[in-house]
């Protein structure tokens, strides 16, 4: 028999698997957080704390990435006719999913694209948060097999479908800007940026590469437990080496368990934090950047999902439940475990009728 | 004996129309499975589906979508 060696591994999600990798390292040597040229959770948690919805006084900014990720991502699929306007079939449960996908994120130090980008610097704490990524994204297959489904969502007008985009578009406007009511760390993270055109043509290029790849971090390892199909873990796998390859050019890569930036050693919630991201994205259908991209081009659910993600955002630093280098906190703790029993709960008693 | 059998997977999340039509292959010995289909992305996957499962494809833009036709062969190196 033939192996399609083309449908297996499409060379445009190694493409641009390779090229967030290779973003994401040279973002962080031009001035982003260590480790951290690109995390779709931790950008979207500035952005809330620039516009001031939570008060952790060093991870406020308006990252450009995100927005810029919108719109290139609107735009590819306007130019592919794929910008259509799709009704959320479970407006709630996607909030819901959304917020504890973000509380994951945080409790682990990153989102599936960062957890890749710590990996490929060398920072092997992330290993614990690949494995419960992965423990998670097989409790989610179980459940889908099970009959799990959000429901069946409606073609419907794009008119609301410029919401995300203008919003996006909003926030650039304010970033250059720089009115008075926006919050710009001192210190900390939310202090360290690229250039803001460099971040910008990243984030558009990124937007219209993940569109037209469909590339989705959950959906790597998720395809290949359901449908043995290898499509999208090699867009993870491209950006693991472009991003160690570059690091190592660069003279950033550092391997080890200890000294890494933005990031702690408590194993076991690095685990169970990203075993909620990956159980919690399975359920929504995609990871972080997959939502975002998703909602870009007109889902109604991932718009939900992502407007959970800002909610998660604020909750996770006003009530003192994200983690920092220090450790978890208990709260923190406490939320992800409730979050691990609550998405089983969800996934288990819902289903299509 | 020859079946045929439609799956509306129409409006369902990923990866939830490549579930369906799956299952929907494992459990016809040999025949056709007609799938509709309303997004590119789910032609996209149930088409390299029906590849790995050694299926013939045929997709056609139907009203609201697409219509793809699934040919089962008869057993014979397809595992369960």
């Amino acid at each position: 028999m033939r192996t399609d060696w083309k449908a297996m591994m499409p060379p445009v999600v190694i493409v641009a698997g390779a090229v967030l990798g290779v973003l994401g390292a040279v973002l962080a040597w031009a001035g982003n957080p260590p480790n951290m040229g690109v995390c779709i959770a931790c950008f979207q948690r500035d952005i809330v704390g620039g516009l001031g919805l939570h008060h952790a006084a060093k991870v406020q900014y308006l990252r450009p990435e995100i927005p810029a990720l919108i719109l290139g991502a609107t735009l590819a699929a306007a130019l592919r006719k794929e910008w259509k306007g799709r009704s959320a079939p479970s407006p709630a449960i996607s909030f819901l999913l959304g917020a504890l996908v973000m509380i994951g994120t945080l409790v682990f130090l990153g989102c599936p694209v960062r957890m890749t980008l710590r990996l490929g610097g060398g920072d092997l704490t992330a290993l614990a948060g690949l494995a419960g990524f992965g423990a998670g994204i097989w409790a989610g297959t179980l459940l889908l097999r099970r009959g799990f489904s959000l429901g069946r969502s409606a073609s419907g007008s794009r008119v609301p479908t410029l919401v995300l985009p203008v919003l996006a578009a909003g926030l650039l406007v304010l970033l250059f800007l720089r009115p008075a009511f926006i919050f710009f760390s001192a210190e900390g993270p939310g202090s360290q940026a690229a250039p803001v055109l460099a971040s910008v043509g990243a984030g558009l290029l990124l937007g219209a590469l993940a569109q037209r790849s469909r590339l989705c971090f959950a959906g790597g390892i998720r395809d290949l437990l359901l449908i043995r199909s290898p499509h999208l873990l090699v867009g993870l796998a491209a950006a693991l080496v472009a991003a160690a390859l570059t690091n190592l050019a660069l003279g950033q890569f550092n391997l080890g368990f200890s000294g890494q930036p933005i990031a702690h050693t408590a194993h076991l919630w690095s685990f169970l934090g990203m075993a909620l991201v990956g159980l919690g994205a399975v359920l929504l259908g995609g990871c972080p950047l997959r939502q975002l991209v998703l909602a870009a081009q007109g889902d109604g659910g991932a718009f939900c999902a992502i407007w959970g993600m800002f909610a998660g955002a604020a909750v996770a630093h006003n009530f003192d439940l994200a983690a920092s280098p220090a450790g978890v906190p208990v709260g923190g703790q406490v939320v992800v475990v409730a979050g691990l029993v609550i998405c089983l709960a969800v996934g288990w008693s819902v289903r299509e009728t | 004996m020859t079946q045929e059998m439609t799956v509306d997977v129409r409006g369902l999340a990923c990866p939830i129309p490549v579930i369906r039509v799956k299952k929907a292959l494992e459990g016809v010995a040999r025949g056709r499975v007609v799938v509709l289909v309303d997004e590119q992305v789910a032609v996209e996957n149930i088409t390299r589906l029906a590849g790995y499962m050694r299926c013939s494809h045929h997709c056609a833009a139907c009203e609201g979508g697409f219509r793809i036709i699934l040919e089962k062969p008869g057993s014979g190196g397809e595992g369960p």
